[in-house]
């Protein structure tokens, strides 16, 4: 007891300005935000920056600001998001607010566009022209669509006439007043790029759900999987088994159809190889690459589209100091782009952050785990899971042998462990 | 002058015994504070593994094993230890049937699930 508070009391005067010496530099950054033990910005309120600012005031108690900062007022989860395509939720079921991660955990949450990153002064650039400095920097960009890899989809996707919603949000809503507006005998038809690209399972979940909504409500109609791979990417023989069981002659997958260009006046896709096809709605996914702050950056050093890190916290191979989280990292094998990953990637930098700022060891075994649901009917989801290890000696993380899988059989209690998973990620991320 | 010098050097003898002693204090404090700064990191380095390794449960389970209320998902948040590791022991080897947390629980070393188990368990 007298030892602890002997401690407590050296740590809270000598011993604590002695180790926070060499950190002098952050404090005048660190005070505006309440911290005293430097001061961390973090761009993108997605999956990975939302857990990172909340988890970086959690781990330092306090004592480490945090300034996050969103171009949008507040979360909508891309996971979930194909039942608003589908008609079983609103993109409000899905809508969750910052407000949270400032009240309760005293994050500054700016709503903002990061214009550039000064690496060099270790600070970034606001649209609106101010300038924030920083000790460390979290990027979690998410993904940009490379408009290049599909000759005309950029101003089809202007004209909102050929989308991707692939973020969730206005987009999602109006690719769903497209399918409410098609015709019942009409054809959806998805393109899929090659891997990697941003929620391995999702299109196939999508072609699902809405298979699920003309079942109901367009029994005539037809969906049509174009995966520019030579075979779906994730759960193959779950989602397979799902299109022959649950809509019989509705759901058509074709593979290697790589998608080149598109016509929006005729609404068709021309492939490298294939025929072209005309649809109805056509949801055109192209290439996808890291978020463009990052390519800006210069982060984005594996092959110009994604930024390889030093897996043990994080941290950009190309520029140090800045960390980068989620879908825009070069990943380990067996990772996911998915917003569960990027939750446990911002926890590993979250942890090394603020052991580095209050001068502990950053821990040498870190943890990873993923599982995504995907629906397959209006009550029915099947989940791939897998639980990563650090490897040291090759300084990445591999799928731990014999553990991770994929469900048996579709099933209902799947479905609602699919909400229960969104419930709890979401406060884990913002409450 | 003997007497005078003597008590002289005794004053000086004692001073230096008093500034060895302080010297030597200072030094075993400072020590002590080394030692007890390296307790306080390594505890709380400790500590800060622990609720790391939680972490990679919280997206189901909640932050600190504190599931939404309502929810499919079991709170661990305050559950006996050894219920835990019994129930996660039993997901590990597939004696507990399950849809996805076998699979999980064949991730983590007995050690890793003992230590998830004190967790949660010394959570309110």
């Amino acid at each position: 007891m007298q030892r602890r508070h002997l401690i407590q009391g050296l740590i809270g005067s000598g011993v604590g300005g002695m180790l926070g010496a060499s950190l002098s530099g952050c404090a005048s950054t660190g005070t505006a935000a309440g911290g005293t033990r430097g001061h961390v910005v973090v761009v993108g309120g997605g999956y990975g920056g939302s857990t990172a600012a909340k988890y970086i005031r959690l781990l330092s108690e306090q004592r480490i600001a945090v300034t996050l900062i969103e171009a949008d007022a507040e979360f909508v989860s891309c996971p979930l998001s194909n039942l608003v395509l589908g008609g079983q939720r609103q993109i409000g079921d899905l809508t969750r607010p910052y407000s949270t991660l400032a009240s309760k955990h005293g994050v500054r949450v700016l709503q903002q566009r990061v214009a550039s990153v000064d690496a060099a002064g270790k600070s970034v650039s606001l649209a609106n022209g101010e300038r924030i400095a920083y000790d460390k920097l979290v990027l979690s960009p998410g993904v940009e669509m490379i408009w290049d890899s599909v000759q005309g989809l950029q101003a089809a996707q202007a004209e909102g006439r050929i989308l991707q919603a692939w973020k969730a949000g206005p987009e999602t809503v109006a690719l769903r007043r497209q399918l409410e507006a098609m015709p019942d005998g009409g054809t959806y038809a998805i393109t899929i790029p090659e891997v990697p690209y941003r929620c391995p399972p999702g299109p196939y979940e999508r072609a699902c759900v809405v298979a699920a909504y003309f079942k109901r409500q367009k029994p005539r109609s037809k969906v049509l999987i174009l995966d520019a791979n030579p075979d779906v990417t994730s759960k193959p023989g779950l989602f397979k088994k799902a299109w022959s069981e649950l809509y019989p002659g509705m759901v058509e997958y074709r593979p290697q159809h790589k998608a080149m260009a598109v016509d929006a006046r005729s609404n068709t896709v021309k492939f490298e190889v294939q025929e072209d096809v005309r649809a109805d709605v056509l949801n055109v996914l192209p290439s996808m690459r890291a978020g463009a702050l990052a390519v800006q950056a210069g982060l984005a050093n594996a092959n110009g589209r994604w930024c390889h890190v030093n897996f043990m916290n994080f941290e950009s191979t190309a520029v140090p100091g800045i960390h980068v989280l989620g879908d825009s990292i070069q990943v380990a094998a067996g990772m996911p782009k998915s917003g569960h990953m990027a939750n446990s990637h911002a926890k590993v930098a979250a942890a090394a952050i603020v052991a580095e700022l209050l001068g502990l060891q950053v821990n040498p075994q870190p943890v990873l785990t993923n599982t995504c649901y995907s629906y397959v009917a209006d009550a029915q989801a099947i989940h791939v899971a897998s639980v990563h290890e650090f490897v040291a000696e090759q300084k990445t993380f591999r799928a731990v042998a014999g553990a991770g899988g994929v469900s048996d059989a579709r099933s209902e209690q799947e479905a609602t462990y699919a909400q229960a998973w969104a419930r709890n990620i979401w406060n884990d991320m913002l409450t | 002058m003997n007497r005078q010098t003597s008590s002289g050097t005794g004053q000086q003898q004692d001073k230096v015994g008093r500034m060895r002693w302080r010297s030597g204090l200072a030094l075993a404090l400072l020590a002590s504070v080394g030692a007890a700064q390296d307790q306080a990191s390594d505890a709380q380095q400790a500590a800060m593994r622990q609720r790391m390794l939680a972490a990679t449960c919280s997206h189901c389970h909640g932050t600190d094993g504190r599931a939404v209320e309502g929810e499919a998902f079991a709170r661990l948040a305050g559950r006996p230890a050894d219920e835990l590791l019994a129930q996660l022991m039993a997901f590990r080897s597939g004696q507990r049937p399950a849809t996805v947390m076998h699979q999980i629980a064949k991730g983590y070393t007995p050690e890793q699930l003992q230590s998830l188990a004190q967790f949660f368990a010394a959570q309110k």
